[in-house]
């Protein structure tokens, strides 16, 4: 048991740290105020750099803009890049998900063409997958595509579409047949984002901000040559990007053990500092149990990984736990403030508004990529082998099912 | 990066199952649970006979000089199949506590026999329903004796010698070693929650006693001592809590109501996913504890608490959560649940109770930070 890294992979860090030591300091960090364009214009520019030099989807194929890189080198490049906050966020979901489903499913050509414009972030991928009634039931979608010659006609409404509002191309599930049992009537497409009859519509979140949309189509018209999958096969390819997704979010991120550390250790309650508090200390021991925990589950992960073999949904407990414990750091750190734990004022408040962006960005981190619930289903289903919930939806044409309204 | 244990280690493990299956039927445990017999004799002699005793205990002391990663894939086999022996009181306390801070002579004398398990040793710490500290230890050492009574004691009742913490005057206090078949020295086995691990309560009347350690160093050595056997009993609280997931969810994939599968109900479904989540955490806890403890680490207070903790914690979860899967069949005496139950009560109070680690983990953290 080590920590250590092989020769090999020892050589590979230090060729990676080499770039981001160089080049990573000019892009970190927001200017103040600065606009979401700017910061996805910092983004883009920091994506094109890595890929000049090699550094970007580092596990794609070369044609396609990656680095053929093995899974462990780009655990190492992502530890690394991780040490520094660069602006990668809006590229997250093209590049974990659209990407790897277009490998699977796109053509030999339409790799060629759109794949290494995604890799050097010239283009940005969203996933057009939720509509207000398919969420967690994504396959109860209802957006219309019906066939016109060469061509799709698409009418529908989808929501929650992250970074719509900046996206080039989406992949986009529609239902094709609603005469058929709800999974059987899908197909899958890549879209223009900047097709006509295509609406984005921003929707502001209880963080304040409004990264995700609703994405209106009227009448948007796809060729049959973006199809992914069969016709009636779009669950299947569903499930790739959502395999992928699986992978994609991990740990929330947001203030952790040290930063509620930090603060339970500058603050005073009657003179003394609140880590003095039991109540406090036993808090603060559950969450570093719980981050040590994931850390070194993690590890195992890598492990496993290094010697050749995949990892399995057993990844789902990172997002579950994390999410959670980013919401409940959040909530007990402006409990440590007191009465000023209700401030949302960076100049008033201690560390930034750290705490203050974790109460409120966790709530959407439980939704997103499979709620907490979905996610035990998953571990239930998947990694104990026990059986799925029973649905009074099965076999039944789509168009008969219940719909509560 | 290799977080995990190597393909030697998985062998071991595999032996280890094996045997245990064999040898150690949850039957064997219940025999201990519902008898007289303080530890199954036939698991406890195939363990000796296995050099599962030998393990960590270097050669030089008639020990196979193996490791601590090796003892704590014991540990978590131990743990599973709850086996009934006095194997955590002579190798993780006894033989810890004489490898720490054993003389020469002490090692060359204690040692070689608890490799070859013809002697089992135990620690005495506890005085009764409240924790043992500096304001609150009675047990009392002058000269070359100690007076006071010890309770419970793990195996107190099937030792040879004891290691017993005792105060001097003013609040120091040492540890110090106690032949439990000398003169001064009456024993009684008391009742537990846990039947299946035999307690005693121990009088000290002027019992021989011999330094162990430094003197005044009592607290701290007994901490160190914790540290180390911390890691490996959260190894045997995984193993326990893994048991009970896997019998809680066995038992909701064959029991239906309502015309199906109780593990089709989602209110089961995550109970179970929980478990396996509180399992799975302190899993990579109880490694990176192994790492520690196998290395030298100077990160092992942290890691050890960090283990004992999330350990604790899972291991009571599954065991509670396992009845509960059960209905009513789990509160049966018949049906097993209940020694996991137990179990894990007993270990998740042995070295110190819950809320005293979690203080320890946030000490251990701030020493480090102030480092
Ligand atoms: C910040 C954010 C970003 C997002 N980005 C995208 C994106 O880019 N693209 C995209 O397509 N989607 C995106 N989503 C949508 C996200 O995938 C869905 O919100 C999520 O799958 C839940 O669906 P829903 O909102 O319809 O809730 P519902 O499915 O209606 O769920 C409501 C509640 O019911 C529970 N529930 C539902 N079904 C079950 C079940 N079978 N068992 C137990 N409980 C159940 C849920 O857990 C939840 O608590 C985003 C969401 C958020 C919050």
């Amino acid at each position: 048991m080590n920590f250590n890294d092989t020769p090999q992979e020892a050589a590979f860090r230090a060729e990676a740290r080499a770039f981001l030591d160089a080049n990573a300091p000019k892009y970190v960090a927001a200017r103040r105020n600065e606009t979401e364009a700017q910061y996805v214009a910092r983004g883009k520019q920091w994506q094109k750099l890595k890929a000049e030099n090699g550094w970007a989807c580092l596990n794609w194929p070369k044609e396609y803009g990656g680095r053929g890189a093995t899974p462990m080198e780009l655990i190492i490049w992502n530890q690394e890049e991780s040490r520094y906050d660069l602006p990668v966020g809006p590229f997250a979901i093209g590049l974990g998900m659209c990407g790897p489903t277009m490998i699977a499913y796109a053509t030999e050509a339409q790799k060629r063409e759109h794949l290494p414009k995604m890799a050097s972030g010239e283009v940005i991928w969203c996933q057009l997958f939720s509509e207000p009634a398919g969420g967690s039931d994504l396959a109860a979608l209802r957006t219309r595509a019906v066939k016109d010659g060469d061509e799709w006609i698409v009418n529908g409404q989808k929501i929650w579409t992250s970074g719509a509002h900046y996206s080039d191309w989406g992949i986009l599930v529609t239902r094709s047949d609603p005469s058929l049992p709800k999974h059987k009537g899908l197909t899958f497409f890549f879209v223009d984002m900047h097709s006509p009859g295509i609406e984005v519509k921003p929707i502001k979140q209880i963080s304040g901000g409004a990264n995700f949309n609703e994405v209106y189509f009227t009448d948007v018209r796809i060729p049959d040559a973006q199809r992914l999958g069969a016709v009636g096969q779009g669950w299947q390819v569903s499930i790739t990007t959502l395999m992928n997704e699986r992978l994609a979010v991990g740990n929330a991120g947001g203030a952790d053990f040290d930063e509620i550390y930090d603060l339970a250790a500058s603050i005073k309650i009657d003179g003394k500092p609140a880590l003095a508090n039991p109540a406090v200390r036993e808090k603060l021991a559950d969450w570093y149990c719980q981050a040590s925990g994931l850390k070194f589950t993690n590890y195992r992960v890598i492990s496993a990984l290094s010697r050749g073999q995949t990892p399995g949904p057993e990844n789902s407990i990172t997002k579950v736990v994390s999410a959670v414990k980013q919401q409940d750091i959040g909530s007990f750190g402006l409990d440590l403030m007191d009465m000023g734990g209700i401030l949302m004022d960076a100049k008033k408040v201690p560390a930034g508004l750290a705490f203050q962006m974790n109460f409120l960005g966790a709530p959407g981190y439980r939704i997103a990529g499979g709620t907490d619930e979905i996610l035990r289903n998953i571990i239930a289903e998947r990694v104990l082998g026990l059986p799925p919930d029973i649905r009074v939806d099965k076999g039944i044409p789509f168009n008969e099912v219940p719909t509560g309204s | 990066m290799n977080f995990e244990f190597s393909d030697e280690q998985n062998l071991l493990r595999e032996q280890a199952q094996s045997f245990l299956a064999k040898t150690c039927p949850l039957s064997a445990v219940r025999k201990v649970l519902d008898g007289k017999q303080p530890f199954d004799e036939a698991t406890w002699r195939g363990m000796i006979q296995l050099g599962w005793t030998a393990t960590a205990i270097p050669e030089q002391y008639e020990g196979l000089g193996l490791g601590y990663l090796e003892l704590c894939v014991l540990a978590e086999e131990l743990g599973r199949s709850l086996a009934p022996t006095p194997f955590s009181s002579s190798i993780y306390l006894g033989a810890e506590a004489i490898l720490l801070f054993g003389s020469p002579a002490q090692k060359s004398r204690y040692l070689p026999k608890l490799a070859a398990g013809e002697w089992i040793a135990t620690l005495a710490v506890g005085e009764g329903a409240a924790p043992v500290g500096p304001t609150r230890l009675r047990t009392k050492a002058t000269a070359d004796t100690i007076k006071g009574t010890k309770i419970p004691v793990a195996d107190g009742d099937v030792a040879e010698f004891a290691i017993v913490l005792a105060k001097e005057e003013k609040r120091t206090a040492s540890l110090y070693i106690v032949d439990l078949n000398g003169t001064g020295v009456t024993r009684k086995t008391v009742a537990t929650l846990d039947p299946t691990r035999s307690h005693a309560e121990i009088r000290f009347k002027d019992a021989p006693a011999e330094l162990l350690g430094t003197r005044g160093q009592g607290f701290e050595h007994l901490q160190q001592v914790f540290d180390r056997a911390a890691v490996l009993f959260a190894f045997e609280q995984v193993g326990g809590a893994q048991a009970a997931l896997d019998m809680g969810r066995d038992y909701a994939l064959g029991r239906y109501a309502f015309g199906r599968p109780i593990g089709s109900f989602q209110a089961i479904k995550h109970k179970l996913a929980d478990m396996y989540i509180a399992t799975t955490l302190a899993r990579s806890n109880c490694y990176y504890g192994a790492w520690a403890l196998s290395t030298g680490a100077k990160e092992l207070p942290i890691a050890a608490a960090t283990a004992r903790v999330s350990a604790t914690e899972a291991f009571h979860e599954c065991a509670k959560e396992n009845i509960q899967t059960h209905g009513g069949m789990g509160f049966t005496w018949e049906f097993d649940c209940h020694m996991y139950y137990r179990r894990a009560k007993l270990l998740s109070v042995n070295l110190g109770s819950l809320p005293r680690w979690k203080d320890r983990l946030v000490s251990s953290i701030e020493a480090a930070r102030a480092a």
